[in-house]
């Protein structure tokens, strides 16, 4: 009796039985809510979409685009990476513009981006980030405009790099005092991105644009 | 031991006598990092009483169980269990505020007043008290938090839950809504209660 009490066992059945109920009760909740949460993250996306192209107000250019999501799949030392792609097309049918999503790892979490290109993928037209859970007050400035602006304009030719101080050259990106790791996390996103999309950015063929309407 | 307070004394002493953030200085983090509006406060006041309520309940339910050197264990995965399902439930129903809120909902999990009352009152009464204390606790937090945000986004932005409510003139004081302006809010308003309480026994 006493030795049953002592074991191993005897004192952790409570811990490990919780822990089941636990995840199962958890696991239910993110079956329900989970795609809830999906789509506002959709929503969100399709509205940033004319200001990541444009670099523009939301206000100014909303519902002017239509959109169309693609995938592009890359192969990576034999793992396949899958990129969701919006097109954006203006009224008469000419590409404006691409919003790719993209997941990197950052200093907390995972962090989830928009990235805006023009439509031969040659310049960064936007970046929005979608989720982060960085440091907050350090790596949370990763949202606020006036450093995701500095993408803006930046040419896809050269990776970008992150330096601390005054950026110089065209493809710097200045570092988020004491965020670092955020600042190089978000640029290694971007960089990885494109060197994955831009081959294939431009839309196959016209029967792809097509197939929209 | 000691007699353990019933459920109506543990319900008012969490309002004000006992309240967390004024009396205990418990659960600062939040108290300082979301109360720069009215709007965030209270829904991180909700979120707290939510995950304290089931934490309380759970904990509560199964204190005959508990071996005393596993309880911090099994406290933290009931209190993260509950974070967890109100971090989804405000990013599902209320996509912006979880937005504005961020990470500031996971760490409820670190959020010592919760540990605190499942240590102090929820492992050791029955599920009535351990939920009128949580209800008391969370009605003293919620009212600390919209103090504190209440002047803070008063005198920052000149509004009251968004709704503009002093003359436009009124130049906003913008070090209000920044981290600085929680510190000075909060200490103010701590000496505040301490020399109320002052007055108040010295009367006696």
């Amino acid at each position: 009796m006493g030795s049953i009490k002592n074991s191993n066992l005897g004192q952790a059945w409570l811990v490990l039985l919780l822990s089941i109920v636990f995840s199962v009760s958890l696991t239910a909740v993110h079956l329900n809510l989970g795609p809830v949460i999906e789509e506002n993250k959709t929503k969100e996306t399709m509205k940033k979409i004319p200001v990541l192209v444009t670099g523009k107000d939301s206000s100014e250019y909303a519902g002017t685009f239509d959109i169309s999501s693609r995938f592009i799949n890359v192969d990576k030392n034999g793992i396949t990476k899958s990129y969701t792609v919006y097109d954006a097309f203006d009224k008469d049918g000419t590409v404006a513009g691409h919003v790719v999503k993209a997941t990197g790892q950052g200093y907390g979490d995972k962090i989830e981006l928009l990235l805006g290109l023009d439509p031969d993928g040659k310049t960064i037209t936007g970046l929005f980030i979608l989720d982060q859970k960085e440091t907050p007050g350090l790596g949370n400035k990763i949202v606020d405009d006036a450093w995701r602006n500095q993408y803006v304009g930046k040419s896809s030719d050269s990776p970008l790099v992150v330096v601390k101080g005054k950026s110089a050259d065209e493809n710097e990106i200045d570092a988020i005092s004491g965020a670092t790791i955020s600042s190089r996390a978000v640029t290694d996103i971007v960089n990885s991105t494109i060197a994955d999309v831009k081959p294939k950015i431009m839309i196959p063929a016209s029967g792809n644009k097509m197939e929209k309407n | 031991m000691a007699d353990q307070p019933t459920a109506i004394e543990r319900f008012i002493n969490g309002i004000l006598p006992e309240n967390p953030v004024y009396r205990q200085l418990l659960g600062l983090c939040p108290t300082l990092a979301v109360t720069n509006g009215m709007k965030p406060a209270i829904t991180m006041a909700c979120s707290v009483a939510f995950v304290l309520l089931g934490a309380n309940i759970v904990v509560s339910l199964i204190r005959n169980l508990l071996k005393p050197h596993l309880r911090i264990v099994v406290f933290t995965l009931t209190i993260a269990t509950f974070v967890t399902i109100a971090d989804r439930f405000l990013a599902a129903y209320f996509f912006q505020m979880s937005k504005t809120l961020g990470p500031y909902i996971p760490l409820i999990i670190v959020n010592c007043l919760i540990i605190c009352r499942c240590e102090v009152c929820a492992s050791k009464q029955t599920v009535f008290v351990a939920a009128s204390d949580a209800i008391g606790q969370s009605i003293g937090y919620g009212l600390a938090l919209s103090s504190v945000a209440a002047v803070r986004e008063l005198l920052g932005t000149g509004c009251l839950f968004g709704v503009a409510i002093l003359p436009a003139s009124w130049p906003d004081w913008v070090i209000m809504v920044l981290p600085p302006g929680a510190f000075i809010t909060l200490g103010l308003l701590l000496g505040l209660v301490n020399w109320i309480d002052m007055k108040k026994s010295g009367k006696n």
